[in-house]
């Protein structure tokens, strides 16, 4: 058990840069997750902590102490691989007792541990099987116990769950977040999945062309995103994008998309805002679910207006529908009864309450 | 600012302080991998490049190997008529027995691919006989079938009214025996080569070919041969390399007679060399075969290069 | 289950397909008659050595049906087999293949390791060399190796020519370029993710080659130790070139300069002999035959 720090890090292969200088502090029993389009440099930054790649740059520290020029079966860590790197030739048992063996512990203290770590990922019946025999779901919790048993100070994921299908990634999910409400065991998971980040993470790490774009919880990302960049990524379906300007007219601030639509902002917006240059480049950006059908009663801060919609998406609980708000597509969530059409008209609201503002060249959020 | 300049001295300090690790570490991988190694480029220095070198140095000396005479081998061994007649030979050995199995291998191939799964494995068992039995072995049964007054194959023939064949009596038929039974031993190399390949080829291929109307033969030279093609071209020229340096079949079935009719250069280098006890111009003899096994070489590195590419 | 589709796309499609399914069944009996011909191309020579093997030398010299043994004896084998010449052969034969097996997967297994794993300066460059020297021929080298022996023994004393210990240092330049090559495409295709787990989990290189990459990698060492043996047991040139004394040869050579004296070719003793020289590959092709045909077909595949 151990905190996790990196400073100013960097990788470069040849002339290219794929970590540009990353800051991370990560403490005791803390689950982070990297996650970011590929390419990021994620899996890098993971694989450097694990002493897989050398580091071109900067310092890592696993539980206080430099690593730089530790090899990875010194730093204490365990890793899980994407596609589980299960050693073919060896049954379950033995896939999860060769790092003990090759450290010659007792035997007693092997089976032990192997034992009760099949029993905490429910694959005590698989333990004499070969990886070829067992499913998928199998093989990552044998990869999962693998790293248990070496009780490590940290445990690696790189994307552990993309091989699987949809329905088991959602389970083993949970089982990976079971297993470290268990052992507590510092964490760190590296995902292209935005939804595995959000629900897996203590804290989130997104990363975009080898920077940290933003750090913080699932929830912060949600609502606060810092940047453009950490506003499209997290959330699904995207955040909506309207290019925008401020404009003062009848003593209120008022948010223009085009000559013919304009809301007036709520005051705890107006107040944020009211600052800043009126300028065009700016962004407004919406979440789907904070445009909705119109509702009879007039809510403080929810703007009317009237759409088309091109397409709608029935999704059961809510549908979807697409449309072009004054000329840049966007997405809506409405309830199921609200009488959305392909190509029909539908009376729809948005939230400015939860609206964001971005500064168009730069990405920032404001 | 304090901070500042602290951090900075740390990253420097640390920057140095890698470089020299990862040096270090590079080293011992480098080293431990030069260690594993070096028994390989120990054995190929000392066993195959040196004496490549050496050969060319031999084939300077006279035959005593006390003077250096240059050219002076080579410049004998072009006025030599049984010279021509193995360069000849080598060339007629060479290209009609790979052109044969080449052939017959793609044949075979075909048929043992039509044949239900579950038959193939015995059909490919017993085509692949030949190349497993030591071809020195089988060529002594080769003897014996074409034995001057014993042959089986005449036995058979007299029946037909044909015959008796002088197998490797004659010039002409001692020179078809040697291809035959070259072609005997080596076709079924290219048969399971091209089984594999054809194997490779997806079955939705010929499925569309199929329904965009190819026939049989269209469907082999618009699908298979393309598919095919870089299996074809390395085992060809992998097969030209080892029928132009052969040296068993010939040796034991007419060690080069009747009158040296059916020497190539393997077997004409030992019997100047080794028998004649004329080393320079045996090794001036076999370094005759260098260019066309060179040729051959690069091509099949570069196709070799192509597959591992593609793969 | 197709006749079922056939029916409900009309009667025109069915008999499109009866006569597709005919030209199929006819494909099927011509492969089957073609392959039985090819087949017997294949196995005559063999077949012959055995009929003949059965044979006595009187049977063989009255020159009756020679495709049928009339009065069949195993006396060539039992004189073959009690001869202490012709078991000094297969001797030699055996302890010249299992040496070099073994000197050739010690050589060839760790270099491929490193080959294929710890890329170093020159590593490329040393692959490609590999499967170059894997194309020169026994027939380039025979003059200048047996030269160079020569001078060694003048030069040290120690006299290596005309004893079977000389194959142990010739025959390796035969096998080990072929093994390095098919044992780097093998390694090369285990995941590299097996070897970083290993790393992980405390392996250092020495142990990653030897309880992961050897184990996960058995079929392609198997395959390996398979053609090293049969390219030793069969090798015929340089034996023949670098051991004269009847009590050094090798079989190919043993029974082709013994058994073969001046004009008299004892044919039943001949083939007795070339049945039993080629007996072991054919024994381990019987039973490992994949194993056989991937390493066959693995030289011209790079990974």
């Amino acid at each position: 058990m151990a905190d996790v720090t990196l400073r100013k890090v960097v990788k470069r292969y040849d002339d290219v840069e794929a970590v540009r200088g990353i800051d991370l502090d990560i403490a005791d029993h803390e689950f982070v997750v990297l996650v970011g389009p590929s390419g990021c440099g994620k899996s890098t930054t993971l694989r450097m902590i694990a002493g897989l790649e050398d580091i071109s740059d900067g310092d890592i520290m696993i539980g206080g102490d430099v690593v730089n020029d530790v090899p990875p079966k010194d730093r204490d860590i365990a890793m899980v691989f994407q596609n589980y790197a299960l050693y073919p030739h060896m049954t379950v048992a033995e896939n999860m007792s060769f790092g003990l063996r090759l450290k010659h512990y007792p035997k007693a203290e092997i089976n032990a541990r192997v034992t009760e770590a099949a029993r905490m990922l429910d694959i005590t019946d698989l333990i004499n099987r070969k990886p070829k025999q067992l499913s998928g779901g199998q093989r990552q919790r044998v990869a999962m116990g693998r790293a248990i048993v070496r009780n490590p100070k940290v445990f690696l994921f790189d994307e552990p769950l993309s091989n699987l299908d949809a329905k088991l990634r959602v389970q083993m999910r949970i089982e990976i977040k079971k297993v470290h409400q268990k052992v507590r065991t510092t964490t760190v998971y590296v995902t292209h999945d935005q939804v595995e980040a959000m629900t897996l993470a203590d804290r989130v790490v997104v990363m975009n062309h080898g920077r940290i774009e933003q750090i913080g919880t699932p929830n912060e990302l949600y609502h606060k995103p810092a940047t453009k960049f950490v506003a499209s990524f997290i959330g699904s379906p995207a955040m909506n994008f309207v290019p925008c300007r401020l404009e003062d007219s009848a003593g209120k601030l008022h948010l223009r998309l085009t000559d013919r639509l304009a809301f007036p902002l709520p005051p705890a917006r107006a107040a944020r805002y009211n600052a800043l240059p009126r300028t065009d480049k700016l962004l407004f950006g919406i979440r789907p679910e904070h445009m909705t059908e119109a509702s009879p009663h007039a809510e403080p801060g929810v703007e009317p207006f009237d759409a088309t919609l091109d397409v709608t998406e029935p999704m059961g609980m809510e549908t979807l529908v697409y449309f072009t708000l004054e000329g840049t597509a966007v997405c809506g969530r409405v309830n199921p009864n609200a009488g959305a059409q392909d190509g029909g008209p539908l009376r729809m609201a948005v939230d400015l309450n939860n609206m964001h503002l971005l500064n168009e060249a730069t990405g920032a959020v404001l | 600012m304090a901070d500042v300049v602290v951090q900075q001295g740390t990253v420097a300090r640390t920057a140095t302080r890698r470089r020299s690790g990862l040096q270090k570490a590079l080293k011992r991988k480098s080293t431990a991998a030069f260690l594993m190694t070096l028994p390989l480029i120990l054995l190929i220095a000392c066993l195959v490049l040196y004496p490549a070198l050496y050969s060319v140095h031999l084939a300077t000396l006279n035959k005593s190997m006390a003077r250096f005479v240059g050219f002076g081998n080579f410049e004998f061994l072009f006025k030599r008529d049984t010279f021509w007649l193995v360069v000849r030979q080598s060339c007629i050995f060479a290209i009609s027995a790979v052109i044969l199995k080449a052939l017959i291998g793609f044949i075979v191939a075909h048929f043992v691919h039509n044949v239900p799964a579950n038959k193939q494995r015995k059909w490919r068992g017993m085509l692949l006989v030949p190349w497993v039995i030591p071809p020195a072995m089988s060529t002594l049964a080769w003897l014996w079938l074409f034995d001057p007054s014993y042959s089986a194959f005449n036995y058979t023939l007299s029946f037909f009214g044909i015959g008796p064949i002088p197998w490797t009596g004659d010039a002409m038929w001692a020179r078809f025996s040697v291809i035959l039974v070259n072609v005997w031993y080596g076709a079924p190399f290219f048969m399971i080569m091209y089984l594999a390949a054809l194997k490779s080829v997806p079955e939705q291929l010929y499925e569309a070919a199929a329904i965009d109307g190819a026939n049989w033969w269209q469907r082999i030279w618009y699908v298979t041969l393309p598919m095919m093609r870089n299996i074809i071209a390395i085992t060809t020229l992998f097969s030209l390399i080892v029928t132009f340096a052969n040296f068993d079949i010939v040796r034991i079935l007419t060690a080069g007679g009747p009158l040296d009719h059916t020497h190539i250069f393997a077997t004409w280098a030992f019997r100047v060399g080794i028998e004649g006890s004329d080393i320079p111009l045996g090794a001036s003899v076999s370094l005759f075969m260098v260019p066309i096994l060179a040729v051959a070489a690069v091509f099949i590195l570069r196709d070799v290069n192509k597959r591992g590419n593609e793969a | 289950m197709s006749t079922v589709t056939i029916d409900k796309a009309g009667p025109t499609r069915k008999v499109k397909y009866g006569s597709m399914s005919r030209d199929r069944a006819w494909a099927l009996r011509w492969s089957y008659f073609f392959l039985t011909l090819f087949a017997i191309f294949s196995l005559v020579p063999p077949i012959y050595m055995l009929i003949t093997s059965l044979k006595s030398s009187a049977e063989i010299s009255a020159a009756t049906n020679p495709w049928w043994v009339f009065h069949p004896t195993l006396s060539n084998y039992i004189e073959l087999l009690t001869s202490n010449q012709f078991l000094r052969f297969f001797w030699n034969s055996a302890w010249v293949s299992i040496i070099v097996v073994t000197i050739t997967m010690l050589i060839s297994v760790p270099a491929a390791f490193a080959l294929s794993r710890m890329k170093f300066w020159g590593s490329a460059t040393l692959a490609t060399g590999v499967f170059l020297t894997y194309l020169v021929p026994d027939s380039l080298l025979f003059i200048p190796l047996f030269k160079m022996f020569a001078v060694i023994g003048d030069w040290t004393g120690i006299q290596l020519i005309n004893k079977w210990y000389v194959l142990l240092f010739i025959y390796p330049t035969l096998t080990v370029p072929f093994c390095t090559w098919i044992m780097i495409g093998y390694f090369a295709s285990i995941p590299k993710e097996l070897d970083e787990a290993a790393i992980i989990d405390g392996a250092s290189w020495f142990q990653t080659l030897t309880r992961i990459f050897i184990p996960v990698a058995l079929p392609g060492l198997i395959a390996a130790t398979i053609f090293a043996f049969t390219v030793s047991w069969a090798q015929y040139l340089y034996p023949l070139v670098f051991t004269t004394s009847t009590d050094q040869l090798v079989l190919p050579v043993g029974i082709i300069t013994t058994l073969i004296k001046g004009d008299v070719f004892n044919w039943g003793q001949i083939m007795t002999g070339a049945l039993l020289g080629a007996a072991p590959p054919l024994i381990i092709y019987a039973f490992l035959m994949d194993y056989y045909i991937a390493g066959l077909t693995a030289g011209a595949t790079k990974g």
